[in-house]
């Protein structure tokens, strides 16, 4: 299956995201420039991390507006699946392909650390090879992670099992509410986290527990 | 509106501008007439102590700079040293410690940004920070509001920037009350056939402005990084940079594309004393003349004055000289990222550095003696008195070694830094083999199946101050050390010299006296300096830092998967000590920490034996024969078990001999070259009797298992019970129970 990246002025984990994709697939992704108003036929499209357009104002608030997030729009309606990370949750999010907001931390520090997820959800197409409630382990790095969704919001997340990861007892890093790591909306094709799987994929990174979520995102062959 | 050039040059404006009246009557000399304001400024700005090294340049020179692993020593924006494989390594350190102490925040996220534009100014991406940082006292009452602000400020440029920080220190001390340290490194990888250099070549060819709009911002900062501090500082906030961390990330991949175009003849960026400094420097260097349109040049505020504009410091800009055949394509990139870019000169077969504002020439200056006739100072210096040398028996052991210890390790200067290091993005990119908390950060070479570079940053201040001569030698020696313990090939280093007041004979003893000792320790290690920075003039009310001389090296690790750790052990490997068995105490963390003193001479470096131990703990480590190796250093063999044994999680057995020595000295003691390593039970022989045939001393202290660290029937404390005041200092100070600390 092929995939593409955005590139949005002020991203950073994009070359991560690349080498990841590249690396599980073993074919690189195309790219998508901010300014392209068409995404080519892909079967996933990853929003990678980083400080879009600095962030000075709300995470992800000016790159939810470019022309290239039309495209977006347009391809999860249609159900091409979608991923963001970190700063691409934060742009699903102010975009409003996923309900509630990212606050500042609740430290009001950023924080890069490992911490474990709680796999809530593995009956999605991103969490299939995972286990229920399987605990794995993926570093966080942000500062803007805080989950927040009003009361009905958050029970129709809960209810309708579109709450994926959760950060497993005593690792929420930055006070998310029901200690939520990461989300699908209810189509379950748009799947936005905090955490960073893409640096938990070989053994340089001590590890490989995120390699799974894009094993299954992109179907390879087990 | 036009902005007057025309104010009167008086005595008072003269030495506002830093310039001493016998470098005033220099200047007259060379231009033949009086000065314009905006020539007055340039030369302030090129003339000052941050840009010219004049008091420290005859001493800079002794250092030893070459070796067949140097592409490019001192004197361009970063010193270049060759990884193999056509690649290099391209790396400095700076200070920002002046507008660091002002305004904490930007002062250390400008400081982050400096470092990381003077690297891939010479075209090499990014890959590793660290930040070496110096505090006072922790209960000082602007202690507190100076850590939070200046991790703030480091984690918020380098996160955003993207690139992840690998190392560094933090360090309290009373004698950095008035004048916190912020000494950034950044290191960048890059094709040897594809280093760009800042010397101008060819007449007549554009002078192109890249990057951020110029601001007011940072006027005069070179200037006030040269000067002492007393209570007027507040009023010179205004002279620190804001850092705009997203047009610097723009920057640099604009610049790396431009860059691969074949546009670029020369290229740099512009840091201290802006438009002035880079114009100069690119011109000088290439004996050619330039001139510079200021109209032309890109701005954010309305009726900026030429004396304005050519000494902003605004950030995230470089100047170029430009291939013209190309500028549509460069143009055209720029644009994409949406930056300036714009051709505001040209280079000239005069040697004049002429700037034109509103039709005026403002400025009209000979441009190699702005630069290579910088006054140079040869200032009387003497040599600081040492201390008798003082015997372990004359210092009290402890009442209690395992309370000692405790304290040691919880304590404020030895205490887990993790507080700090987390607010650092230390993973992305996805190469991080080890993040601050081991002897060294280790990224991979992105693209090598498995090469690895690492990074250090050391020095021993309190031991500079007792002998500058052996704190420079051990300040090298402790940073090719913790290279070592890695299992990497030390290459060459970077040095950062923080002192005090140059003009006064001790401050520039202790200057010259270290120079010496780094310059033995580089020679006799191989280890040569390839870049660097000088801070002077770090000084509240006459009180003086104490002499602080940081040296950041890098080392190559030719196959990652053997690299060392400090807490790979193994239940059932035996423990043991290389170098010898602890004798030294004078100037100790355990004096210092344990018993509230300094005395005494810090410990010697024996060269030979420091490099003697270091290349067969490099060879066992690529042997892979080591579960875990841990340097010795602050704190002595029981903190280095101490961390050793939190970062495995697993305790250790250990004998200790009386008969040897007194307890505390073993324990304790700051002996140099000294190394703690675990193996195999079935390897342990085999490494005793190599470290004998090498000549290298060695003791076999024990085995790793349980969960305590035992130390004969001096000490026996649970490895949670060290985690946990390992671990608790930083965030009790910063967050919770110091907070009658205040905010200053």
């Amino acid at each position: 299956m092929k995939s593409a990246v955005l590139l949005l002025p002020g991203l950073n984990r994009d070359r991560d995201m690349i080498a990841a994709l590249t690396k599980i697939s073993g074919e690189p992704p195309v790219t998508v420039w901010q300014t392209e108003t068409e995404i080519p036929d892909v079967d996933l499209i990853v929003i990678p991390g980083g400080f879009s357009y600095g962030d000075y104002l709300r995470c992800g608030a000016i790159a939810a507006r470019m022309p290239v997030m039309e495209a977006v729009r347009r391809k999860a309606q249609a159900g091409t699946r979608i991923l963001g990370v970190c700063n691409g949750f934060q742009i699903l999010v102010e975009a409003g392909l996923l309900p509630g907001a990212l606050m500042r931390n609740a430290s009001l520090k950023f924080v890069c650390r490992e911490v474990r997820l709680e796999v809530v959800n593995a009956n999605t197409v991103f969490t299939g090879r995972y286990r229920q409630g399987d605990i794995i382990r993926c570093p966080v790095a942000h500062h803007d992670g805080n989950y927040f969704a009003a009361r009905d919001d958050l029970a129709k997340l809960e209810d309708n099992g579109q709450v994926v990861f959760r950060y497993a007892e005593g690792t929420n890093p930055n006070g998310s509410i029901n200690d939520i790591a990461g989300i699908i909306n209810e189509a379950g094709n748009v799947l936005g986290m905090m955490p960073h799987p893409e640096n938990l994929i070989e053994a340089a990174h001590g590890g490989t527990d995120g390699e799974a979520l894009f094993a299954a995102a992109l179907e390879i062959a087990a | 509106m036009t902005i007057p050039n025309e104010i009167q040059i008086t005595p008072d404006l003269i030495e506002a501008h830093g310039l001493k009246p016998d470098e005033y009557e220099r200047i007259l000399e060379l231009i033949g007439r009086e000065p314009t304001f905006t020539e007055l400024g340039i030369f302030s700005a090129m003339w000052n102590e941050h840009c010219s090294y004049k008091s420290s340049k005859k001493w800079l020179r002794t250092l030893p700079t070459d070796g067949p692993q140097v592409i490019q020593g001192p004197g361009e924006n970063a010193g270049v040293v060759d990884i193999g494989d056509g690649q290099c390594v391209v790396f400095k350190m700076e200070s920002h410690n002046h507008p660091s102490y002002i305004e904490p925040y930007q002062g250390a996220a400008t400081g982050v940004g400096g470092i990381l534009r003077d690297v891939f100014t010479m075209g090499a991406r990014p890959i590793a920070t660290m930040n070496a940082l110096r505090f006072g006292e922790p209960d000082h009452p602007k202690t507190h509001h100076l850590v939070a602000g200046v991790v703030a400020g480091v984690g918020g440029y380098g996160n955003s920037f993207g690139v992840p920080t690998v190392g560094g220190e933090v360090e309290f001390d009373a004698r950095y009350n008035g004048n916190c340290l912020v000494n950034a490194f950044a290191a960048g990888l890059a094709d040897t056939d594809a280093i760009f250099y800042s010397e101008a070549k060819g007449v007549g060819l554009p002078v192109v402005y890249l990057g951020a709009k110029t601001g007011r911002d940072g006027v005069g900062g070179a200037t006030m990084a040269s000067a002492e501090f007393d209570e007027s500082i507040e009023e010179k906030r205004p002279t620190v940079q804001v850092g705009d961390p997203f047009t610097e990330k723009c920057l640099l991949e604009a610049c790396l594309e431009l860059m691969q175009t074949g546009a670029v003849i020369a290229i740099q960026d512009m840091g201290a004393a802006g438009l002035t400094c880079s114009a100069v420097e690119m011109g000088a260097k290439g004996s050619l003349g330039v001139e510079l349109d200021l109209d032309k040049v890109p701005v954010r505020e309305e009726n900026m004055s030429a004396y304005e504009m050519m000494l902003s410091e605004s950030q995230e800009r470089m100047l170029m000289v430009l291939r013209p055949e190309k500028e549509a394509e460069a143009e055209a990139i720029f644009h994409k990222w949406g930056l300036d870019f714009a051709i505001v000169g040209k280079t000239t077969d005069d040697l004049r550095f002429r700037i034109v504002h509103q039709g005026d020439e403002v400025a009209n200056l000979p441009i190699k003696e702005l630069g290579d006739e910088a006054p140079e100072y040869d200032r009387p210096w003497r040599e600081t008195g040492l201390y008798s040398p003082l015997p372990a028996d004359q210092i009290d052991e402890p009442e209690d070694y395992g309370a000692a210890l405790l304290s040691l390790v919880g304590s404020a200067n030895n205490a887990s830094r993790r507080w700090v290091f987390e607010q650092y993005d230390t993973l992305i990119q996805g190469n991080s083999l080890q993040i601050p908390g081991g002897d060294a950060g280790v990224v991979r070479v992105d693209g090598h199946p498995s090469k690895a570079l690492a990074f250090s940053s050391d020095v021993t201040p309190r031991y500079c101050e007792a002998d500058p001569f052996e704190g420079g030698k051990q300040a090298v020696a402790e940073c090719w050390r913790n290279l070592t313990a890695t299992g990497a090939e030390p290459l060459a280093a970077t040095d950062n010299l923080n002192f005090g007041n140059p003009e006064r004979p001790e401050i520039m003893g202790q200057l010259v006296k270290a120079i010496e000792g780094i310059g033995e320790a580089c020679s006799m290690l191989g280890f040569p300096i390839v870049s660097g920075n000088v801070s002077l003039y770090n000084e509240t009310n006459g009180e003086a830092i104490l002499p602080t001389p940081t040296i950041a090296g890098v080392g190559l690790i030719s196959d990652w998967s053997k690299m060392a750790t400090i807490g790979g052990a193994n239940d059932g490997d035996v423990v043991i000590l290389l170098g010898g068995d602890g004798t030294h105490l004078g100037q100790s963390a355990y004096m210092r920490d344990c018993l509230g003193q300094a005395d005494g001479p810090p410990p010697a470096v024996d060269l030979y034996v420091e490099r003697r131990n270091g290349k067969v703990v490099r060879s066992a480590i690529r042997n892979g024969q080591f579960t875990a190796c841990h340097d010795i250093s602050d704190g002595g063999l029981a903190l280095c078990l101490a961390e050793m044994a939190i970062a495995s999680g697993k305790g250790m057995k250990l004998d200790i001999d009386s008969e040897i020595g007194p307890a505390h000295a073993q324990l304790f003691g700051e002996d140099q070259a000294r190394y703690v390593v675990t193996v195999s039970s079935e390897l342990a022989n085999f490494i005793c009797i190599n470290a004998e045939g090498a000549g290298v001393p060695f003791r076999r202290l024990g085995t790793v298992g349980g969960d305590r660290l035992t130390m004969g029937d001096l000490l026996s404390i649970s490895v949670e019970e060290l985690r946990t005041a390992h671990e608790s200092w930083f965030p009790d100070y910063m967050d919770g129970t110091a907070a009658q600390a205040g905010e200053g």
